[in-house]
């Protein structure tokens, strides 16, 4: 083990030492992310980036709550940013998102609001037993996460609201009771008054970056997607980079020198990927750093990023591994890296939304690790933490493993010695 | 003393072509064993073999008593290599590339920094030990390159033509190296084609041409194979018809043997004094035009001709 992380620091040092290298990791992708951010109006604040999102409204409750979930996507706040539509049937709606015609569907069901906001009369009734919250659905669209991250988003703001207002609204009576300065008869018509308030007493924080309202807003920040996705699009250049340096150190004959020193090729191999993963560590980890320490990018949950960070490397240094497995050449590697690089920065979104591209596009882009991560990435930006991001790191590793276990029948096929 | 390499019918076959045909020999410890031959004539196969790079198609060798095929990791622990071409990290210092080296051997703390100290010494670099190896001149590069397979005191050391493409003076600086280097205890395995080298270093010579070992001993015994002769070397124009005339020459009185080689002819003799009349008269019967002439005492180089009837350096 010992070998294996001395033979990847010494790959990490190369790498440091390799200006052509250093312009394509970390230069190249922290000058596209300030240009797309340029282009796309982050740094005059006047555009978000995405607008539009298709999401379908199901209204069972038509009480207080849920008519004002509806209003809120319908709001002029984020009118530029959504596109509702109603259904009163939340089977049909479900289809619609199955064939792809929307992000999201949003089913508040029946009961929503007489849930959270007792009956008249309820309270007063020695039997009445608070009724469990009915919860909203969020159908997400799989192949829109960015989309449907935005609407999950919006959902969870407004939900956290309520239950925010309501606690604090039942905590204030009990209060007020148990002080005496309010009497038992008056407190149910005080509470209903108190919760049909609730959605009324505080303007709605779910607004993207051009908000500025409100210490706890929602804010979705258009350089937390284009940072990641060039910071990906880059770690496939990385990734190419490393498994080059596999080629290259048995052209520049240091592979059969360490293969005649104690060193199996076992060890060499897995310090080869060890420094590849540095590698793709170290670019990733100082592109977040310059981003917020330049942009002040907010990226999210700092463990869910780490995790995020290790999956995708994890699962790029398999493809830069299959390449170099196939490669005849150093020279090969480069080349098909770049193409790979590029190809998969246009499919894994790196560039364009993803939910802006066809369903078949979309589909396909499940096979880069710039998709994924940038899935990942996006809810992070949201809000989200690592527990919301069991399915895009599932997905980096079993690409990964499955990856890397081509590349090593691919390696152990034609040998490590043999062109 | 006892045998540290023993080498028995060893081959190596890549598809129909054979690059070594079951070579056999012993290396004695503390001796510096050469393989001298040309360009091609299986040479770094052998060393490669020997250094656990590759796998024999057949035959065995062991080191120190370990099978390569089936101790190959003791093997790699008693060896160091030099390899024929730089194998060495050039964005990296001197210093950078023997403690990684270094640590592949195993070597670590202290032991390791005072180790590559001593090394750096030996090849005389302690000075530039911070300089990238890619702004050091070829002989520097080569010295490292040897400094490497030096780290941790190996009992055999293979050298696979050290001194190929460098200045003379760096070039000599390797051969006292090598000669130091055996002075204190190493067992040297050195491949060459350069004659001169393997007269100079070596105990005992293998002389290998075309995958097969065709002669071994010591010079004295080596040379005794040609007979006491004496080798002159014509120079001849480059029109001139080298073969005919080393046929003609042939069956000339006191003249052993004739052979043409790239615009010379090489006549083996008791003495060249004997047949030199006859020869230039030979090649004024033909008009062959003789640009200068050497000649030659029995040396590495006459065997091979006597055993191959081909120069080293063809």
């Amino acid at each position: 083990m010992k070998k294996l992380f001395l033979i990847g620091i010494k790959d990490l040092k190369l790498m440091f030492r390799d200006r052509a290298a250093l312009v394509f990791m970390l230069l190249a992708p922290f000058l596209l992310t300030v240009g797309m951010g340029f282009v796309t109006g982050r740094f005059s604040g006047n555009s978000s980036g995405l607008s539009d999102i298709p999401v379908i409204i199901v209204n069972l409750d038509n009480e207080q709550l849920g008519d004002a979930l509806a209003d809120v996507f319908s709001s002029a706040e984020l009118a530029d940013l959504m596109e509702p539509s109603a259904s009163s049937d939340a089977e049909e709606a479900r289809r619609l998102i199955d064939d792809d015609q929307a992000a999201a569907a949003i089913i508040i069901p029946k009961g929503f609001t007489s849930s959270l906001i007792p009956a008249e009369g309820a309270v007063l009734d020695e039997t009445y037993v608070q009724p469990e919250p009915v919860k909203i659905e969020v159908y997400a669209n799989p192949s829109r996460p960015t989309g449907a991250g935005v609407i999950q988003a919006v959902v969870d703001e407004f939900i956290s609201r309520i239950e925010e207002g309501r606690t604090s609204s039942i905590t204030s009576l009990a209060q007020l009771m148990q002080a005496g300065y309010l009497n038992p008869q008056n407190a149910e018509s005080e509470a209903q008054a108190l919760f049909e308030n609730i959605d009324e007493s505080q303007p709605m924080a779910i607004t993207l970056k051009s908000d500025k309202e409100g210490a706890d807003a929602v804010e979705f920040d258009l350089l937390a997607y284009f940072a990641p996705g060039m910071a990906l699009m880059f770690l496939m250049y990385t990734v190419s980079y490393g498994g080059r340096s596999i080629l290259a150190e048995r052209t520049q004959g240091t592979l059969p020198r360490l293969l005649t020193s104690p060193t199996s090729t076992g060890q060499f191999l897995g310090g080869k990927v060890l420094g590849v993963i540095f590698m793709g560590i170290a670019q990733v980890g100082i592109l977040i750093l310059a981003s917020v320490l330049f942009f002040q990018v907010k990226w999210g949950d700092p463990l869910g990023i780490l995790v995020l960070i290790l999956a995708a490397v994890f699962a790029a240094t398999g493809w830069g591994m299959v390449i170099t497995a196939f490669a005849q050449s150093p020279g090969q590697v480069a080349s098909v890296g770049s193409a790979v690089m590029l190809i998969f920065g246009i499919l894994g979104g790196s560039f364009i939304d993803l939910d802006q591209l066809s369903p078949f596009v979309r589909t396909l882009s499940k096979i880069t690790p710039n998709a994924w991560g940038l899935d990942g990435f996006t809810t992070l930006a949201l809000g989200g933490t690592l527990r919301n991001l069991g399915e895009p790191i599932m997905a980096l590793l079993v690409m990964g493993a499955v990856l890397f276990g081509v590349a090593v029948l691919l390696f152990s096929r034609k040998g490590i010695m043999q062109k | 003393m006892s045998a540290i390499l023993e080498v028995k019918n060893l081959v190596k076959q890549y598809g129909d072509y054979t690059a070594v045909k079951g070579i056999s020999f012993d290396i004695e410890q503390g001796e510096i064993f050469s393989l001298l031959g040309p360009n091609g004539a299986g040479k770094t196969t052998t060393i490669s073999m020997l250094s656990t790079l590759y796998t024999p198609t057949s035959g065995e060798a062991a080191i120190g008593g370990h099978s390569i095929t089936k101790e190959a990791m003791a093997v790699k622990q008693m060896i160091g290599v030099v390899p024929q071409d730089l194998a060495l990290y050039e964005d990296l210092t001197a210093r950078e590339n023997l403690i990684f080296w270094g640590q592949m051997y195993g070597l670590s703390g202290k032991s390791l920094q005072s180790r590559v100290d001593e090394v750096l010494e030996q090849i005389g670099l302690t000075d530039k030990a911070r300089n990238r190896v890619k702004t050091y001149s070829g002989g520097m590069k080569r010295r490292v390159n040897i400094g490497v397979g030096l780290l941790h005191k190996p009992q055999l050391l293979f050298m696979d033509e050290p001194t190929v493409g460098i200045d003379p003076q760096s070039r000599r600086a390797i051969l006292d190296t090598v000669k130091d280097l055996n002075t204190q205890g190493m067992t040297v395995l050195y491949t060459t084609h350069y004659m001169e080298e393997a007269q100079e270093l070596s105990d005992r010579v293998g002389i290998i041409d075309h995958g097969e070992l065709i002669a071994l001993g010591t010079q004295k015994e080596l040379t005794q194979q040609v007979g006491e002769t004496e080798t002159l070397i014509l120079h001849i124009g480059e029109n001139d018809d080298a073969d005919g005339f080393a046929t003609s020459l042939n069956g000339v009185k006191d003249i052993l043997e004739a052979s043409a080689g790239e615009h010379e002819v090489s006549v083996i003799a008791h003495e060249a004094e004997d047949v030199l009349a006859a020869v230039v008269t030979k090649a004024n019967e033909r008009g062959i035009r003789i640009r200068s002439i050497d000649i030659r005492e029995p040396n590495l180089e006459a065997v091979f001709l006597h055993l191959t009837g081909r120069a080293l350096r063809d």
